[in-house]
């Protein structure tokens, strides 16, 4: 008997558990502060059922698209929908999107589970929900203690609690990992997955490729308020990778006067060795076969993440600390 | 890259409510019992309200035969009963001017306004509790103060007062009141500005330095203008003496009641429309 496999679509996941239609949509949105352009006309889709990263140097604007997400901020035009509607048009929004700010968010004199109550009896969630949550973030021990007695780290888990104290069906969390322990980060990436995998639509900011390499499936990359990319990581690496080859051979040089043309190039670190950009593997292996030439080594060369990532924002990246007054306006309103 | 390892296991939440007004004041009446300054303001008020007139009245009995005839006709019985109410409305005012402020230099506010995006039901939220609170709080504290007051110049036969005499409920009441909307006022004022200094400041300004300030200009100008001041119209509220140059109780009451109602309008107007 043939054995049929059903692949559920993360939308369709979605709908089972109970989330309906839920993504982030941001349409031409745009963000002034005075004559500082910090979020420059950015329209992208945040997707369910995968984790999807926001990239983009600091100061790029991606604590600010989070807060025009969240209506915090009011865009200076354009629009940004989370599961269907405005934020502010939510009837129980903790349960539509669970947040984690990189600014600090939480009284400093109160304890953790009193700012847990507090948020969540604004909607009815039950205080049983509130221990669940410090007991699944590992602050039971601290839970009554003043959360301006914190570090970094356990700031950071409170912040996690509280984003998930609704059960949201988006979770948008801004440098989750900041300040975390390795043991906090793996465990971090392990719950970002497990919520796309709930169904959910995640979405994370992080300044650092490497770690939306290990999480993200998909990438908005932004640099200086403009769209850099929206493409999936695997698209995003050959997009900025020039299809480089490395070729050894006892008759590199040979080879070489045999690829080069009007769109080739080709580069030799060490002799014997040839970097072919331009020409794929297949293509170089046929030519070196037509011409009997010995080949040791043909590897197509994969750009890191990081890499892509420089390659891409290196034009983007605020050179002048003078205007990347986008994370500093935080510190002077707290 | 999705199929990782799970080991997080994310409690389901069954119920899915929705953000009312009552539920905002049970939220905001946790974050306000679960705060030391509010501890410390309340307490310090309570103490001052009800201090001060014991004090005041244990001075004035022991030093009563020196006092001149004219001393002892310019004391009265309410003023001493009332003494703490002018001190305690800085404890209070401070109190106000924190309930919100202390939400903006810490962060919270941004908690708190993604949990109730519409913002408004939060402030006025914030208004029901500190108020209520602050009301129920000074009704037995002015109470303790005036019969504990009486108390004391009984024993010396001075001064005596009782609780039905004309006037003498409305004062008690009417300080319980003025406290109560100064605290509005300050929490108000505090919402306009989001910081706890420029809060403090601005209240102090109004109603610790701009009177005095009114004795620079000219006397009939000083009489036309001072009853106007929220410090002067909203006194007349507890003041048994009415003269030419104040307000009524009524009328005094009222236009304290309208300086509130001023502060706490242009304080939504800029919550709902100020990016945070």
């Amino acid at each position: 008997m043939e054995e049929t496999k059903f692949v559920l679509t993360a939308e369709a996941r979605a709908v089972i558990r109970g989330y309906g239609q839920i993504m982030i949509e941001a349409t031409k949105l745009t963000k002034d502060y005075g004559e500082k352009r910090a979020v420059n006309d950015i329209s992208f889709t945040v997707r369910p059922g995968i984790v999807t990263g926001f990239l983009g140097p600091n100061g790029s604007g991606k604590s600010t698209t989070m807060r025009l997400i969240l209506g915090l901020d009011a865009p200076t035009a354009g629009d940004v929908r989370v599961n269907g509607k405005h934020y502010r048009d939510h009837a129980s929004p903790l349960h539509e999107v669970g947040a984690l700010l990189e600014a600090r968010s939480v009284h400093t004199g109160r304890s953790a589970y009193n700012h847990l109550l507090a948020l969540a009896q604004t909607q009815g969630i039950p205080r049983r929900r509130v221990n669940e949550l410090i007991d699944l973030v590992g602050l039971h021990e601290v839970a009554r203690k003043r959360a301006g007695q914190f570090s970094l780290g356990m700031g950071q888990r409170l912040g996690i609690a509280t984003a998930l104290l609704g059960d949201p069906a988006t979770v948008m969390l801004d440098e989750p990992v900041n300040g975390l322990d390795p043991e906090g980060v793996h465990w971090i990436r392990n719950l970002l997955k497990q919520l796309a995998a709930e169904g959910r639509t995640v979405f994370v900011s992080s300044h650092l490729m490497s770690e939306m390499a290990l999480t993200a499936d998909h990438l908005i990359v932004i640099g200086r308020g403009r769209l850099i990319a929206d493409m999936s990581v695997d698209e995003f690496v050959q997009k900025a990778s020039g299809a480089l080859v490395r070729v050894r051979s006892p008759e590199a040089t040979r080879l070489r006067e045999l690829v080069l043309g009007p769109h080739v190039s080709v580069a030799s670190s060490e002799s014997g060795v040839i970097e072919v950009e331009g020409l794929t593997a297949e293509q170089i292996g046929e030519i070196a076969a037509s011409h009997k030439i010995v080949l040791h080594e043909l590897t197509p060369v994969q750009a890191s993440l990081e890499e892509a990532f420089m390659e891409l924002t290196r034009d983007e990246v605020e050179f002048k600390p003078v205007e990347s007054g986008v994370t500093e306006r935080e510190e002077l309103a707290a | 890259m999705s199929n990782a390892t799970v080991s997080v296991s994310i409690p389901r939440l069954t119920e899915r409510g929705r953000v009312t007004q009552a539920r905002v004041v049970l939220s905001e009446w946790t974050k306000f019992v679960s705060l030391r300054s509010t501890r410390w303001s309340l307490g310090v008020g309570s103490l001052l309200t009800i201090a001060f007139p014991i004090l005041f009245a244990v001075v004035t009995a022991s030093r009563w035969s020196h006092m001149s005839a004219g001393d002892r006709a310019g004391r009265h019985p309410l003023d001493i009963a009332l003494a703490g109410v002018n001190v305690a409305q800085l404890a209070i005012a401070v109190l106000g001017v924190l309930v919100i402020t202390g939400e903006y230099s810490t962060g919270m506010i941004r908690s708190s306004l993604i949990a109730v995006p519409k913002r408004l039901p939060v402030l006025w939220a914030k208004l029901a509790v500190f108020g209520t609170v602050s009301f129920v709080l000074m009704i037995p504290l002015v109470l303790i103060a005036f019969f504990a007051s009486q108390a004391i110049l009984s024993r010396h036969h001075i001064l005596q007062i009782s609780f039905g005499d004309p006037g003498v409920a409305r004062s008690l009441l009417g300080g319980a009141l003025f406290v109560t909307l100064v605290g509005i006022f300050a929490l108000g004022i505090g919402s306009i500005v989001r910081s706890t200094a420029g809060g403090i400041a601005t209240f102090a300004g109004v109603f610790f330095v701009l009177p005095p300030l009114m004795n620079v200009l000219p006397t009939n100008w000083n009489n036309a203008i001072s009853k106007y001041l929220p410090s002067d119209a909203g006194r007349q509220l507890f003041s048994l003496h009415h003269g030419a140059h104040s307000l009524s109780p009524l009328g005094g009451g009222l236009l304290m009641l309208g300086y509130c109602a001023v502060a706490v309008a242009v304080a939504a107007v800029l919550l709902v429309h100020r990016d945070t």
